[in-house]
């Protein structure tokens, strides 16, 4: 599905990711845990293709294609999507008209037929009740005034609409009260396909126990420094990353 | 007064928000038709001279005379917040007519092709069996009207709708008694200047409890190089009438800047509505601020005892815009509303807003500004508000909102309220919003291209404001706002 291999970017001028690789299969689940400022949502937007991050060695390879050399608004039409850490508010654009944008660019480049409207409108109102939020969301205009559970549930909403192939959860389960955490859990398994890659990013091995992850890693330094099955982020959870950081030193 | 630079721009990387695209502007071509051109310069004889053309009787003339002799004593206002090199008015000419009009208006059928032509490519078909549906369109050239459709059919309902050139002769009664009765001669310095140059522009009279039968619409073209137009709109509606009349402008691309001085009177009597939507696109000026239309307009409404008046804009196009449609709600119960949208980009400036003058009691007005600034360009929201001392009841509701597109340009607003009754509320709300990097990459991340994402997000902001244009327009404004951003945003 996705192979990042030797990744180095900056941001103004400053290392972040110092040779980062991963190898995700069509169907894996990846969760990705680490100490604060250790680089995991920088690789959240290297690998979306945000302004601003400069990559200065290695490749991103998914589906066969060099992700690096296109546009952000092309990888997310390849099937790349990003939940992001800090969802941004857009007022007075409807949630519902962004999710048609996005939809039909995405549809289009896939070579897919348009939904209509009819159509459209149905799955909107499915999804997002699967994400147990009032259909009035889909009025609203994008995060405008969404408390911050309410936020990361439209995140959840927006990649369900897209069906991507490789989806990057960024602590999509900080800030969630313990029923919307469920709620989320429940989407990202739902979605579960044999078709269908994850990258999930927490602190907390809680959602692991909702999400079961085929493996687990850590980040920290700009690098992946250890990696293992679910039992990582039990370990992980009593011990700290301490013992890691010193031990890779 | 409230000045914004961009507070979230020290935030952003901004590396896309700083690359300026060239872009193209549609209306820019120019017509190769032959035109009655005067030379540069204005004194009495010029007057005389326009006034002569057009065969007016004796009172017209003196009534321009009347004003070119106050226009001498005034003095260019400077107070707007632009910043443009003041027109030489020695260096313009006064009237600039297509060859094939020296006539007079004639019907459709004997228009020369090329105007026609010129019509059809911006879009503003001439021919009845072509036009929009419902709306009648009264086309102006340079300086005089070309033609105005749908005559007969509004005759029936005794509307009259055609260019003042012609009303001045056919119905001198209604020009003699509303002409100048709501922007008087001396009321400023282009104020004067039209009245005494004002070469064509369109009269409309609604009679007594007549809902006017379809949308009424003129269209401006500037054509001719370093002319001025000076065009004259009057519309009077009746007692009980109701129309709606909509505006188009556009110029060629051009190296010089020419200017256009408009005056436009709205008289709505007891319990009338008028309601009047300008879709400004003049030409710009290039990316590096060259050329470009001047819009110095004057536009006045009264409104007597119930009656409704509605000005909604946007503004698009030209290099510096001061522009303040106004209106002075004299009889009881009167209601004035503004609803403006001023999209300015590259070096563009506007210095626009209203007036809101209430004389009478329970008088209501509401304004709803959107400004938009991108590129280098300087975005003022100027208004006032003024309660009179007998305006018992009166309520004022201003919304002024700021959209900034990078961070090179600037927005301002300038709002002024006067009370002088302790019963009249005035509530005023103010917003300043960028588009940020981060909201572009959601919208990227979402498999949306910038320019999409933009268009989306300026027409979300501008949604209050394109709900009061009529249906085809707004389609229209919302294209047109695209069109003004594209490469705004890299
Ligand atoms: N735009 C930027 N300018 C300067 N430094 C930045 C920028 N973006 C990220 N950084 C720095 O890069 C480092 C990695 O940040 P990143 O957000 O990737 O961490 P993280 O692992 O996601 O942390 P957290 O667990 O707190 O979310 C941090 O030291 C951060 O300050
Ligand atoms: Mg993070």
């Amino acid at each position: 599905m996705i192979s990042i291999k030797n990744l180095h970017a900056k941001v103004e001028d400053k290392p972040i990711l110092k040779g980062l690789n991963l190898d995700i299969k069509p169907g894996e689940v990846h969760a990705i845990m680490g100490p604060n400022g250790a680089g995991k949502s920088t690789l959240g937007n290297v690998l979306a293709g945000r302004d601003g991050y400069e990559v200065t060695e290695g490749s991103v390879v998914m589906n066969g294609k060099e992700m690096l050399e296109l546009e952000a608004e092309e990888r997310a039409r390849e099937g790349l999507f990003l939940a992001f850490q800090y969802p941004v508010e857009i007022p007075g654009v409807s949630n519902l008209e962004f999710l048609k944008a996005s939809v039909d660019a995405v549809r289009e480049h896939q070579g897919k037929p348009a939904l209509d409207s009819v159509n459209f409108l149905k799955t909107a109102r499915e999804k997002i009740k699967s994400v147990n939020l009032d259909q009035s969301f889909l009025k609203r205009g994008v995060n405008e005034g969404f408390s911050g559970g309410e936020k990361k549930r439209n995140e959840l909403m927006q990649m369900m609409m897209l069906e991507p192939q490789l989806c990057i959860l960024d602590e999509t389960d900080s800030g969630l009260d313990i029923d919307a955490l469920q709620v989320v859990a429940n989407g990202v398994n739902a979605m579960r396909d044999p078709n269908r890659s994850f990258i999930v990013v927490t602190h907390y091995q809680r959602l692991l126990d909702y999400i079961v992850p085929d493996y687990v890693h850590v980040l920290a330094d700009g690098k992946i420094v250890k990696s293992g099955g679910k039992e990582l982020a039990l370990e992980l959870e009593e011990k700290g990353y301490g013992w890691l950081e010193n031990g890779e030193a | 007064m409230n000045d914004v630079v961009n507070p979230a721009a020290a935030e952003l990387p901004n590396q896309e928000i700083h690359q300026q695209i060239r872009k193209e502007y549609a209306a820019g071509f120019i017509s190769e038709i032959e035109s009655d051109t005067l030379p540069p310069g204005l004194n009495e004889d010029v007057v005389r001279f326009i006034s002569a053309k057009k065969g007016e009787p004796e009172w017209m003339t003196e009534w321009r005379l009347k004003a070119y002799r106050a226009w001498l004593e005034m003095v260019e206002p400077d107070w707007a917040h632009l910043r443009y090199e003041k027109p030489d008015f020695q260096a313009l000419s006064y009237y600039s007519a297509p060859k094939s009009m020296a006539d007079g208006p004639k019907s459709l059928d004997e228009v020369d092709p090329k105007l026609l032509e010129t019509y059809d490519k911006l879009g503003i078909p001439l021919h009845e069996q072509l036009a929009l549906a419902g709306v009648a369109v009264d086309a102006v050239f340079d300086s005089v009207s070309v033609a105005t459709t749908f005559r007969d059919k509004l005759a029936e309902a005794g509307v009259i709708f055609m260019p003042i050139s012609e009303a001045v002769h056919k119905h001198p009664e209604l020009v003699k008694k509303y002409l100048g009765t709501v922007v008087p001669q001396r009321d400023n310095f282009y104020a004067a200047l039209n009245s005494a140059v004002f070469s064509d522009g369109s009269f409309v009279y609604i009679p007594k409890g007549t809902r006017c039968p379809m949308e009424l619409s003129t269209y401006f073209r500037i054509n001719e190089a370093k002319t001025g137009q000076f065009e004259r709109t009057l519309i009077i509606c009746d007692e009980g009438a109701y129309v709606s009349y909509l505006e188009g402008c556009t110029a060629p691309m051009r190296d010089e800047n020419q200017l256009h001085a408009a005056v436009v009177e709205l008289i709505a009597l007891d319990d009338a509505e008028i309601k009047y939507s300008t879709v400004q696109n003049w030409y710009p000026g290039d990316e590096e601020g060259k050329g470009g239309i001047y819009n110095f307009v004057t536009k006045r409404a009264v409104a007597h005892t119930n009656a409704k008046i509605s000005w909604t804009q946007v503004e698009t196009g030209s290099a510096v815009t001061w522009k303040y449609p106004s209106c002075i709600l004299k009889g009881d119960n009167a209601v004035g509303e503004f609803y403006s949208v001023a999209l300015t980009n590259n070096y563009q400036q506007a210095d626009t807003g209203t007036k809101m003058i209430h004389l009478g009691k329970n008088t209501r007005s509401t304004i709803i500004s959107k400004g938009i600034s991108a590129g280098k360009s300087q975005n003022a929201y100027r208004g006032l508000v003024r309660m009179n001392p007998n305006a018992e009841g009166a309520r004022n509701y201003t919304q002024c909102d700021s959209l900034l597109i990078g961070d090179q340009c600037g927005a301002h607003t300038f709002p002024y309220i006067e009370s002088r009754h302790p019963s009249a509320v005035v509530e005023h709300e103010a917003t300043t919003s960028t588009v940020s990097d981060d909201q572009l990459f959601l919208c990227r991340q979402r498999g949306i291209d910038t320019e999409k994402a933009v268009s989306m997000i300026v027409n979300g902001f501008c949604k209050e404001v394109f709900k009061e244009l009529p249906m085809e327009f707004a389609v229209e404004a919302g294209k047109l706002l695209e069109i003004s951003l594209e490469g705004s945003v890299g």
